[in-house]
Formats: C-alpha cells, structure tokens, sequence
C-alpha cells in the first residue's frame, strides 16, 4: 500500500465512488427530514466484515470532506483496533486530519458508546449499528414491524418492558435501550448503554445511525426530543456506581469493569480514554 | 339515554368473497343489533371462516359492505377504513378470539403482559395499573391470581382460550368475533368456557359473532343463528327456531345428525 491511496489514484476520494457517496447523501437527508425513520439504502461492500462497522464507516465516507477532523471511538476508547484501523482508513483515503479529542472533531465515529464530553453544534456523531430494528425480537417480520411504524403502534414495545419489570422487578435492558424520537418513531439508540441516552436528547450535534447488514441509514437532527420509554411508576434510571474511576477520580463518567490481575483484583476506569486521559492532565488540556 | 333499538351494530350487505374460481362466501346480508350474539353454523369449508375474517376487516370482500357503528366515529365502513383506523378498531372495540390460542395470544411473555398490551396499545403507562387490571381479568376467567407471571406456555388448553378472552375484553370491546371458541377442548372445558363467555356476554353487555360447527354451543350461546352451505346462507333465524323447526333441507339434516346422548 502506498502512502496516500487516494493521491496516486487507486481509490475514489473516501474509497467510495461518487454516486455511491451521493446516494447514500440521500438517504441521509431523508433519515434527518423524518428524524427516527429507517431509510433503506443500497449498502456496498467495505474492507472490513460485517459487525465492524460497515454501516458507520459508509455514512463517514459519504459525509467526510478534506476539512474534517475525524477521530473514531470503539467501546469509548481511541486506542482499540477496529478505532485505529478506521481511523487509520480514512487517514488514508480521504486525507483527513485525525484526533483522540473529542471538541476537536467535526466527526465521530462511534460504537457503543456517546462520549463524556458534551457535543456542540456543527459536530457529527456517526453509530454504527448491528440491528437498526427496534422491534426485531419482539416481531420478526419485517412486513409487520414497518407497518407497526407506519402506524406508530408501539403496544408490542411496551409489552417488552411491562415484562422485564415482571421478571426481574426492574427495567433489565442496560444498552440498546429504546427510545422514542421527536414523538413519533421508535427507534434504536445502537448498542450504546442506556447511560448515554439522556446524551441523545436535544444534542446539539447531529446523530447519523448506519447499519450496514441491513442497510439502513438513520438520524436524530440536532435539537430533537429523544425520550428513552419508561413507565409512570418505574420511570427510565441511568447506572450508577459506588466507586469512581481509579485513574482520573470521575465520578459522573460510565465506568467498566476491569479484572487485572489472576487474583480477581478488580478496578472501575472511565470507559471514555479521552476523557479520562486529559482529566488527568489538566495542565495539557488548558493549552 | 339512548333508545333501545338505535341502529344496528353491524350491518353486512350482499357480502361475497371468492378464491379465483371458488366461491367462498356470497350474497350474505344481516344486521347484528347491539347486545345480541350471532351464531353462523355450517359443515367445515361452508365458508364460516372467510365470512367471519370478512366482517372483522381481515380479509377483503370482492362483493358487499360491512358498515359498523363506531361508539368513536359512528358509521363506518370496515372496509373503506384506512388500515390505521381498522387496526385501531379492531384493538379498541372489537376483540378476535381464535380457534386456536396460541395465534390470538403471545406465546413468549407473560399472561399479565398479554392481558396488558391493549392497554398499554393505547396508551397506558402505568405499570402498577396495568398489573392490577390483568388480575382482576384473571379473576373474571377464572385463573389463579398467582399464575399472573407465568407464560402461556405453562398454561393448559383451556386455560390459554381463558386468557384469550380475557386479553381481548380487557379493552371492553362492543363487539367480538369468536372463531371456534371451543373446538379442540374436551367436554367439560368446553362446557366451562361457554358458561364463562355467557355470564361475560350478558354482564357486559357484548355483541358477538360466533362461528361453531357444534350444534349445542350454538343453542347456549347464540340468540340468532345463520346456516351456511356452499358460502350461501341457507337458513337464518332465531337459534330456537332455527333448530327445533328447521325449514331447509341441510339444516334439518344437521339437526338430525346430533347424537342423541
């Protein structure tokens, strides 16, 4: 691989092919013009499989001009594989300067996870997404699930939580927590916790959602209502821990769990590297 | 108040259906008032079935009308409706009660999450609510309190079409269609649920309409009865009549052909 593939003229600007990017432009306008709806789109072949984010790298691509600031988190963090390599990939073919932090960037690409740092307008966060389907498990057909849409008949969705509650005395579901936007479509938040969904909520950054499997393209303008579904007596609660995080002291940040060592020693760290890192190092973050 | 014969509930007019060459139903009128239970009876491929999808919006008629007097928008035709307004009828004042249990129930949650979800269909976000009003349901068909959290599943036969009914009043529809309520129990379930579904039609005040191939569910049930044949409607009547004096050849033959016990 030479250095810079887009120069010499292997590959398109952004590895996609012109009309390629324009169609896809489409179907984002279209998901944004009816926010929460899932607009299909012809889904093209990535060099990466599958589950790794074809869908959000595609939505990136189409989005991303020689101006951008990229940086691509994966479970929070900068530093992990599938962040480095796409970050690395779009370096690459679409000349783009890259950061670990978050402010700097115009947009993030992300799955699992919404970062710490509150996002402003002019910012573009893109999720990659597994299943686009809220409704998936509770009703397999497709047919059915976009009629149950077209109608906003949410019944079914609500069941599923009426049964959590049963079961387990409480709403279990701890990511891919369903949301309702702006009223009228129920939709997937993409694996995130449900921690960051209160994030969603009239976040002045536009939210571009890509799955690429099934092909479907969706959005949350900027401003939009985003109400995660609860019940009146058992209202929608975010995790919290009893610790803080063992590296930077946050105690408003969601936490993973780490084992570190065969003993079963265990330590909570913030989940977002960036975050964690420049609490840190206030004096570098002042800069 | 209203006087007691305003308009009738139902009224089908020259109602015909077919599948390519095969006539399924045709030429079928009535008018169903308030309050009363329709029983339709004929041998298996009569047509009962289509005619009862027909009036209840699921299946397309070719030929006819159904026109409904909605308690929200007054009358209707089932058939001109857009399907967002069908479907949220058919979840507000109608209820379907299937033959078979587990196509009218959902197999993989609770029978309180069954009993619920018309509630929360339309609107209710109460869990507490939810969970006592789908108690009390289970009360009324007499289930155990305590079998609330389990699946249906677990249930027995007679049980899940319990909690059919129940799922399907819980919303207090006017009108339900029951397909076979019955079929496939033994005796003395059956002889439970009719009872059941007597003192629930009578104390509610429903309308019903009722496809039976079984003679004597017709005579407990129904006020009136209509005799398919060949997807025409041979005989119609009030049930007593109808089935201590039968006019046309078929019904008498069907009459006839109830094992003296």
């Amino acid at each position: 691989m030479t250095e810079n593939n887009a120069k010499d003229g292997a590959y398109n600007y952004a590895y996609l092919d012109e009309q390629t990017k324009r169609m896809i432009r489409r179907a984002i306008l279209k998901a944004v013009a009816v926010p929460g709806y899932q607009v299909p789109f012809g889904g093209r072949e990535m060099p990466l499989p599958y589950g790794w984010g074809t869908g959000g790298i595609q939505v990136t691509a189409a989005i991303i001009g020689r101006d951008d600031t990229l940086k691509v988190i994966d479970q929070g963090a900068d530093d992990t594989t599938n962040a480095v390599s796409i970050r690395r990939f779009f370096a690459n073919v679409a000349e783009v300067a890259t950061t670990t932090r978050t402010e700097e960037a115009t947009v993030i690409q992300t799955r699992h996870r919404v970062p710490e740092t509150p996002l402003g307008e002019g910012q573009i966060l893109v999720f990659q997404v597994p299943i686009p389907e809220p409704l998936r498990m509770l009703e397999p057909r497709e047919t059915e699930t976009r009629t149950l849409h077209a109608l906003s008949e949410y019944g079914v969705m609500q069941v599923s939580l009426y049964e959590s509650i049963a079961r387990h005395g409480r709403i279990s579901k701890g990511y891919n927590y369903p949301v309702m936007v702006n009223g009228r479509y129920i939709m997937s938040p993409s694996p995130i916790p449900k921690f960051d969904n209160p994030k969603l909520d009239r976040s002045p950054a536009l939210q571009l959602y890509g799955a690429g499997r099934e092909k479907r393209i969706y959005a949350v303008p900027p401003y939009t209502p985003v109400k995660s579904l609860d019940f009146d007596d058992h209202p929608f609660e975010i995790e919290t821990w009893q610790q803080c995080c063992e590296l930077c002291g946050s105690k408003d940040s969601f936490l993973d769990e780490m084992i570190v060592d065969d003993d079963g020693k265990r330590l909570f760290v913030c989940s977002d590297t960036d975050y964690c890192e420049r609490r840190r190092t206030p004096a570098e973050a002042a800069e | 108040m209203k006087p007691l014969l305003s308009a009738p509930l139902l009224s089908v007019r020259g109602l015909g259906k077919r599948f390519g060459a095969r006539v399924a139903c045709q030429d079928v009128y009535f008018d169903l008032w308030p309050g009363e239970v329709l029983g339709i009876v004929g041998e298996s491929g009569s047509g009962k079935t289509t005619l009862l999808n027909c009036l209840a919006g699921r299946l397309a008629p070719e030929t006819g009308s159904v026109t409904y007097d909605s308690a929200a928008y007054g009358p209707v035709d089932v058939h001109e409706l857009s399907e967002a307004r069908r479907r949220l009828l058919s979840r507000t004042e109608w209820g379907f009660v299937n033959q078979d249990a587990r196509e009218g129930l959902r197999m993989g949650v609770s029978a309180g999450a069954n009993i619920g979800e018309r509630l929360m269909a339309v609107g209710a976000r109460h869990y507490g609510d939810i969970r006592r009003t789908a108690s009390d349901w289970l009360d009324r068909v007499e289930i155990e309190r305590d079998r609330l959290d389990d699946r249906p599943t677990t249930y027995s036969g007679g049980m899940r079409q319990r909690l059919q009914i129940a799922r399907n009043l819980v919303s207090r529809p006017r009108l339900v269609f029951m397909d076979e309520p019955t079929g496939g129990l033994d005796v003395s379930v059956q002889a439970r649920i009719l009872d059941l579904l007597r003192s629930l039609v009578g104390s509610l005040h429903l309308s019903a309409v009722l496809v039976t191939h079984d003679l004597g569910v017709a005579r407990l049930l129904t006020h009136r009865l209509m005799v398919m044949q060949g997807g025409a409607v041979v005989e119609d009547g009030l049930t007593d009549q109808v089935l201590d004096d039968p006019q046309h050849a078929y019904t008498q033959m069907l009459v006839a052909s109830i094992l003296p016990v």
